[in-house]
């Protein structure tokens, strides 16, 4: 009976220990779940802003000035057109 | 003696008489009182220990939610909400040595002068400044001054600045929508912040959930229908218009025939949304939208579509319009060119007055009304913008003759440019007119047929005819492409008179073997030389018509050639 008695309080203390451990365990992944949300957010956020700059880069007024006073490109004259009929060969 | 025997010969000494019930009930009773209050503390009065004990543990959190993006019909980010600073304090609180204050007005870029201002104003709250941006906020808060608090704002963006601004609109304080789409779907776009409670370590970090308090709900994007090139290139084009014609106003409107999608709406004067400090009101106005006018001469193909689906004309029926006026009680109608006998089709591509009032005459009130009705004209449009204008058509039981006569050729009746552009599209399919709207479609949409199509293809033909050598617009010729459209220039009313101020306007379409695009521009009060429509306006058509097709890559039906202007003589033929 003593035996039995001590077998089971070995295994409680284990059993006690354990759910410590594993209450430490969760908090500390919850404590990263945390940070890495946080990371996600700070990287929606970049994001965002990454996106408005390119957005803001590519204004086809922006383009359209390069286009024209750096790269000296122009349209093509009525008369410099030549259309290519869509059959391919 | 010693002390023992002393105790020992004394008698024991007596307690007096109840001491010891009095003294046991008394502890008795304290000890009960302690119990209830226990018991009190912990069941009925345990919401300040509670509260008291869980501030020690738990926090509540707040959960951020952004705006929605609004993006253009290929995902191009038109709007975009991102996360800034905003520094406050209540100035008797700041503690703060004249160093650090002259570093903290040049981090915020605050003269040292108006920073000084704001925190001596006394103790009320103030905002030191709003909308910075987070590494700037990060500077304000490495030089440690105390009192200086920060609260988390988003602030808006709008990448296409003034391009974009009358169809956007604005948001306001909180990033709630104020003007234009952000204001009409505030609902759609606007998140909700959420809000849990979690248990922190000594660290201040959360190591636990405990409870959901609320969920947060993120705004949601939103696709519109606008093409963002074509918008640019309208706004560029009417711009160049507006001042080159020194006009007060103008606006352009770029509409898909087989959606009814507007690809483009452009206004001007227009503002930038990103800095809108001292901008008066008259400029945020989306005038294509909110404003009406008398169209003039645009009109005349609703007329003339009006009595060939009657029967009570066909194409080539003559109208004599000699001597170039008609009289109706006492007001008498003018053509701008006396010309003779012409023939309905003719009567377009001159624009006569005369003759588009006498075909206009022959037709019952009803059957009139009923096909401006139906082209969508006296009803708002519908295309969920705040604020826009239904225009007005009077009920044809109230027309006198002189008014119907005047309708005919757009004058008595006032639209605005949207639905003028919308109506068009009658002629550019088989007589359906389509819904407007701003926000992307799928796919093609139908609507109601209002006119035959056989009328459509005929009215489409004379429009065609408009902007032929001999019509009265051949400035809306557009290389490769065949182009169908019809011009206004019409005096404008100001306190019940026309007066000698013009809006000039041209509504077209193209390619007319197979139309994609119809556009409308309008220009208010030209001041140049030059204020008709075939003058003013129908260039820009062209301009932008030319470069929208192109951009889409629509086939050409037409040679690529010259536009065989006759010499420009500065006198095209025109009309109201």
């Amino acid at each position: 009976m003593v035996r039995v008695n001590l077998l089971l309080l070995a295994v409680l203390v284990a059993c006690a220990l354990s759910l410590v451990t594993s209450r430490h365990q969760a908090r500390q992944l919850f404590v990263e779940l945390e940070r890495e949300q946080a990371l996600a957010r700070a990287y929606e956020v970049e994001h965002g802003q990454l996106e408005l700059e390119q957005s803001t880069w590519a204004m086809p007024g922006r383009i359209e000035k390069i286009a024209r006073e750096q790269l000296k490109m122009q349209l093509p004259a009525p008369g410099r057109v030549h259309v290519l009929d869509g059959v391919g060969r | 003696m010693s002390l023992a025997s002393t105790l020992r010969g004394a008698s024991p000494p007596r307690t007096p008489w109840l001491r010891a019930p009095i003294l046991f009930s008394a502890l008795i009773g304290l000890f009960a009182l302690l119990v209830a209050r226990a018991l009190y503390l912990q069941w009925i009065d345990n919401e300040f220990l509670q509260e008291q004990g869980s501030s020690r543990y738990s926090r509540d959190v707040e959960i951020p939610a952004h705006r929605g993006r609004i993006l253009d019909r290929f995902g191009e980010p038109l709007a975009i909400s991102t996360p800034v600073k905003a520094f406050w304090a209540w100035p008797d609180q700041v503690v703060a040595t004249p160093g650090q204050l002259q570093a903290l007005a040049a981090v915020l870029d605050l003269e040292p002068r108006v920073l000084a201002a704001r925190l001596a104003a006394g103790g009320d709250f103030v905002y030191l400044k709003r909308a910075v941006a987070p590494e700037v906020a990060a500077r304000v808060t490495a030089l440690g001054i105390k009192g200086l608090h920060d609260d988390d704002e988003y602030r808006r963006y709008y990448p296409g600045g003034e391009v974009m601004s009358h169809v956007l609109g604005f948001t306001g304080d909180h990033d709630i929508g104020q003007e234009g789409i952000e204001l009409a779907q505030q609902s759609w776009l606007g998140g909700a912040p959420g809000s849990r409670r979690v248990i922190i370590n000594r660290r201040g970090e959360a190591v636990e959930d405990v409870a959901n308090i609320r969920s947060p709900r993120e705004g949601r994007d939103l696709a519109l229908s606008i093409d963002s090139r074509l918008q640019y290139l309208a706004y560029r084009e009417l711009k160049a218009a507006i001042e080159a014609n020194q006009a007060k106003a103008g606006g352009l409107v770029i509409l898909d025939t087989r959606t009814g999608e507007i690809l483009a709406l452009a206004n001007l004067p227009s503002y930038n949304p990103n800095n809108r400090n001292h901008v008066a009101r008259e400029r945020m106005r989306n005038r294509a939208l909110t404003d009406i006018f008398e169209p003039g001469s645009t009109l005349k193909p609703f007329t003339i579509a009006a009595a060939l689906d009657a029967g009570k004309v066909d194409p080539s029926t003559v109208i004599d319009t000699a001597p170039g006026t008609l009289s109706i009680g006492p007001a008498t109608i003018h053509d701008a060119h006396r010309e003779g006998a012409l023939t309905v089709e003719q009567v377009i591509q001159k624009s006569s007055n005369v003759g588009a009032a006498k075909i206009a005459l022959s037709l019952p009130a009803e059957t009139m009304w009923d096909t401006l009705s139906g082209a969508g004209f006296g009803t708002p449009p519908k295309t969920g913008f705040p604020g826009e204008v239904s225009g007005r058509l009077r009920p044809a039981k109230s027309w006198r003759p002189i008014e119907q006569a005047t309708i005919a050729f757009g004058h008595g009746i006032a639209v605005n440019l949207v639905q003028l552009a919308r109506a068009y599209g009658i002629f550019a399919t088989e007589g359906e007119l389509k819904p407007v709207t701003l926000f992307k479609e799928a796919g093609p949409v139908a609507g109601p047929p209002v006119i035959k199509p056989a009328t459509a293809r005929a009215v489409r033909h004379m429009l065609e005819m408009v902007t032929l050598p001999g019509g009265t617009a051949p400035k809306a010729h557009v290389p490769g492409y065949r182009v169908a459209g019809k011009t206004g220039t019409a005096h404008k009313l100001e306190g019940g008179i026309y007066v000698n101020k013009y809006v000039s306007s041209f509504v077209g379409f193209a390619p007319v073997s197979n139309p994609r695009l119809i556009i409308a521009v309008m220009i208010d009060e030209p001041g140049g030389s030059q204020y008709y429509g075939g003058s003013v306006a129908a260039p820009v058509f062209s301009n932008v018509m030319g470069a929208a097709l192109r951009l889409l890559g629509v086939p050409t039906d037409a040679p690529i050639s010259q536009p065989q202007l006759p010499a420009d003589s500065g006198d095209v033929r025109e009309e109201t």
